[in-house]
């Protein structure tokens, strides 16, 4: 044991019983494939209190999360759970112990009844049969805390989420649960189920059960939790009480940037050339799920436009919408002068639009075949007579984009998942240029990429602009998008919080739209 | 692991021999050739039109039916209705050219039509399990396990359950016919196993196959036509089948719903993995599965033809496909 721990009994001791927290994770390190993901995180959570625990994606909230729970065994570092070490080597161990998580997906059984959802791996037992009776009375009296009264024999998948939220509420109180970790709950719900959930939180609380509360929802965090516990790159950047930090404080930390940072010095030549210009893309009111509430956004020939915004304020799922993959609710994507042309990606595509997905490996290449393949893919239908392949052409055209972005592969015949992340990029940057398109649109482009291949990358996308090209660009990288971005939406909550041009684009601005728009946007959208 | 922006292929440079890249990539012709040495040197009468005759009229209808179910794996689908369509397709042809299902004005109408209609009913069939896994979004094993029930059961409620039995050279041509000593199917196999192969190298479509089955969600952001491909591919096994269940009846001057393609969709499977398809999809070879099924039939036939019974010949049979997966595996990771 290090002598830290010693001193963290030494300091229990001290301030008595009643002051030591109910959790702290002390000093914890971890890596995959000797890759940090966790350095010395910290994370102390108090009895009944409801803490809030944010960052970025990668941050190293979920793998702090799953290493308390025993998903994951930590490299270094020391946990302790109501003053004992705890290492659970599962998280049924976890559970047991009175730590019970609940997860965005709703990880219970939808077919069987409330009863056994919440009475699952504690059943009563009598004379070795099961006691129903006992089990549904029990069952119900757990739903009253939270002034819920349903029929506990249906089974689960009959009612709504927000209710099926409460049953594994319910079930992680019957559990007798000390903590109770809440991994974004409010994603599925609707604002007046968010607000039943937030009483039943006051609740636990009252009753001196702690909560983690993961959330990128800036809103809520002020609306029930107590202290915050802000994670970057691996590491805990800042513990404070929530009250005491403002929504830009939160936002600056999260993504790490110092507000006093001096403003780019861009150069917008194209600008004003390219605002005169009818846009090659426009987005009014779009709605998609219950994710994307109404997003509007345009974008010119021969400007680079950037979707800004903290994850889940709906970037993505609004390019995926304009693009075809997935049906939008309502709204307007008037592309190339059509509207609502778009159902399917091959349509977006016929009409000039290509799209690089967020996630390379799932979405965008197809790892067995070549880099030729894997190029003209979606050029394919054009390279053929007859559906017939003009290999010739095909190789013309290969060697051709090869050259010009400066992919570095055996050859084009070599396999794409033999290729560094940056030049799979490449490829898939190519499979749309060489469609020769009117607008392309790229979800985080540099993720997963070497520094070197990043700002190839992100000059290559500069050029094609000041060719005439539109550019759509989202990334999480807020250094990245202000730089490259002569026009920024700030998207947040599912609204479109902000239009940033001109001077206004820095990265100071962009931070207070992703904190504060939400409301005004919200006002303007209903008034 | 840092990527770095120049990560070439191991195998640049010194082209040193790889035995394990050897053994996945040309593992089935290595052995066929071993097989085939070993029958020249063993098996009494080996080098014979007869052995080859034999073996290759046995392996066609497998063959056939594989091509297609190549082409479905490579989607990363499965198609287990194979030998229920072959049962409609065998069960339906006498009715025609037997002129029960309706008068017939020439026999030679009756013929072509006996060629035409169950195979283009059998295409229906595969179409409509295309459409169960696409539109309707069923697993492919579940969407094609309907029509493996089901299938049987049509063919012999067309047949009221009996035995047809009949003789007519001209439509048995098809199972019985040869064109210079060679057997008629084994060329039909063949052209077969060739239009394929070219396709699925050389054509938009198979291009297409082989996107889907190695990242369906890519493929559909490239804009290919994921539903209409993956239907095609159904539509091509369900033909095939259809082919397959006209040679078998043929051969057998007789169709009986109850066994013409009973155990095909397995064997076609075994044929395709010991071929070195990938069984979850995007990458496979027409040829691979030709050798396959060829290895397959010759591992039996050497047994048999040297004593050892049937029985452990299909114990044989299983440890072939075991062994083809295994080594598949190994060049996957």
């Amino acid at each position: 044991m290090s002598t830290d721990s010693a001193l963290l009994r030494l300091a229990e001791q001290i301030d008595g019983p009643f002051m030591a927290p109910l959790l702290t994770m002390h000093g914890i390190d971890k890596r995959f494939a000797g890759i940090p993901a966790l350095r010395a995180a910290e994370l102390v959570v108090e009895k009944g209190e409801v803490h809030a625990l944010i960052g970025q994606n990668g941050a190293g909230k979920s793998t702090m999360i799953k290493i308390l729970t025993g998903y994951y065994r930590k490299d270094a570092g020391e946990v302790l759970f109501d003053g004992r070490p705890a290492e659970f080597s599962s998280p049924q161990e976890a559970q047991r112990a009175g730590i019970s998580t609940i997860y965005q997906e709703i990880n219970l059984v939808p077919y069987r009844s409330v009863t056994e959802n919440i009475c699952l791996g504690r059943e009563k037992r009598r004379f070795g049969f099961l006691d129903w009776p006992a089990m549904h009375a029990e069952a119900r009296a757990l739903l009253a805390r939270f002034n819920i009264d349903i029929d506990v024999h249906r089974p689960l998948m009959a009612y709504p989420t927000a209710v099926q939220q409460m049953v594994a509420i319910a079930r992680a109180i019957g559990f007798e649960a000390r903590l109770v970790i809440m991994d974004e709950p409010t994603s599925s719900l609707d604002e007046r189920e968010v607000e039943v959930l937030f009483g039943v939180i006051r609740q636990l609380k009252a009753a001196g059960v702690s909560v983690i509360f993961v959330s990128h929802k800036l809103d809520e965090l002020y609306a029930v939790c107590d202290r915050v516990t802000i994670m970057r790159d691996g590491r805990t950047v800042q513990v404070a009480p929530l009250a005491e930090l403002s929504r830009l404080d939160l936002v600056t930390a999260m993504l790490g940037r110092e507000l006093t940072q001096v403003l780019h010095d861009k150069h917008n030549a194209g600008d004003l050339e390219s605002e005169a210009r009818e846009p090659v893309l426009k987005v009014e009111n779009l709605a998609v799920s219950r994710k994307v509430r109404d997003v509007s956004f345009e974008v010119r020939p021969g400007e680079i436009a950037g979707l800004a915004g903290l994850l889940g304020a709906g970037r993505t799922e609004s390019v995926r919408a304009v693009f075809g993959a997935d049906k939008p609710d309502a709204g307007t994507v008037t592309f190339a002068g059509s509207a609502n042309g778009i159902a399917a990606p091959s349509d977006a595509i016929q009409a000039g639009m290509g799209f690089c997905s967020e996630d390379r490996k799932l979405e965008g290449i197809i790892p067995d075949m070549s880099v030729r393949e894997n190029l003209t893919l979606a050029l394919m239908p054009q390279l053929a007579r007859r559906g017939i392949v003009d290999e010739g052409r095909s190789h013309e055209i290969v060697d051709r984009f090869i050259k010009r972005l400066g992919i570095r592969c055996a050859g084009p015949e070599q396999r794409i998942r033999e290729l560094s992340g940056g030049n799979q990029q490449k490829v898939l940057l190519a499979r749309w240029l060489c469609m020769n398109p009117k607008l392309l649109i790229l979800d985080e482009p540099t993720r997963g990429i070497d520094v070197g291949a990043k700002a190839e990358i992100l000059s290559l996308i500069r050029e094609l602009a000041g060719q005439g090209l539109g550019v759509l660009m989202i990334s999480s990288e807020l250094e990245e998008v202000v730089e490259a971005a002569s026009r920024i939406f700030v998207l947040r909550d599912g609204y479109t919080a902000a239009e940033l041009k001109g001077d206004s684009v820095n990265e100071q601005s962009v931070m207070a739209a992703m904190a504060h728009g939400h409301e005004d946007a919200r006002e303007k959208a209903h008034g | 692991m840092a990527e770095s922006a120049t990560t070439l292929p191991p195998a640049q440079g010194a082209p040193r021999f790889d035995i394990r890249l050897a053994l996945t990539r040309y593992g089935a012709w290595i052995a066929l050739a071993l097989l085939i040495l070993v029958n020249l040197a063993i098996t009494p009468n080996f080098a014979t039109w007869q052995t080859l005759n034999v073996n290759l009229t046995q392996v066609c209808t497998i063959v056939i039916v594989a091509v297609g179910m190549t082409l479905v794996i490579a989607t990363g689908g499965i198609d287990l209705s194979v030998g229920a369509l072959m049962a409609i397709a065998g069960a339906l042809a006498p009715l025609i050219f037997l002129g029960k299902l309706f008068p017939l004005p020439h026999p030679a109408v009756g013929i072509a039509l006996a060629f035409v209609v169950p195979v283009l009913v059998a295409a229906a069939l595969g179409w409509f399990n295309g459409w169960l896994v696409t539109r309707l979004r069923i697993q492919p094993i579940i969407a094609t396990l309907v029509l493996f029930i089901a299938g049987r059961g049509i063919a012999q409620v067309f047949t009221n359950g009996n035995l047809q039995v009949f003789n007519l050279p001209s439509f048995q041509f098809i199972g019985l016919g040869r064109v210079f000593g060679i057997p008629f199917q084994a060329i039909l196999m063949v052209v077969i196993v060739a239009a394929a192969a070219w396709m699925l190298r050389r054509t938009v479509f198979g291009r297409q196959i082989l996107a889907i089955g190695g990242n369906e969600k890519a493929a559909r952001l490239a804009g290919i036509p994921v539903v209409s491909v993956k239907q095609r591919v159904y539509l091509i096994s369900g033909l095939l089948s259809g082919i397959a269940g006209l040679i078998v009846i043929a051969r057998n001057s007789a169709a009986d719903a109850n066994l013409v393609g009973l155990g095909m969709e397995l064997d076609a499977i075994a044929a395709v993995a010991v071929g070195g398809t990938l069984l979850t999809g995007g990458r496979a070879t027409v040829t691979g599965t030709l050798v396959g099924a060829l290895i397959i039939q010759l591992v039996r036939y050497t047994l048999l033809a040297n004593g050892v019974p049937d029985a452990a010949a299909l114990v044989a049979k299983a440890v072939i496909i075991v062994l083809a997966v295994w080594l598949q595996r190994q060049s996957h990771r």
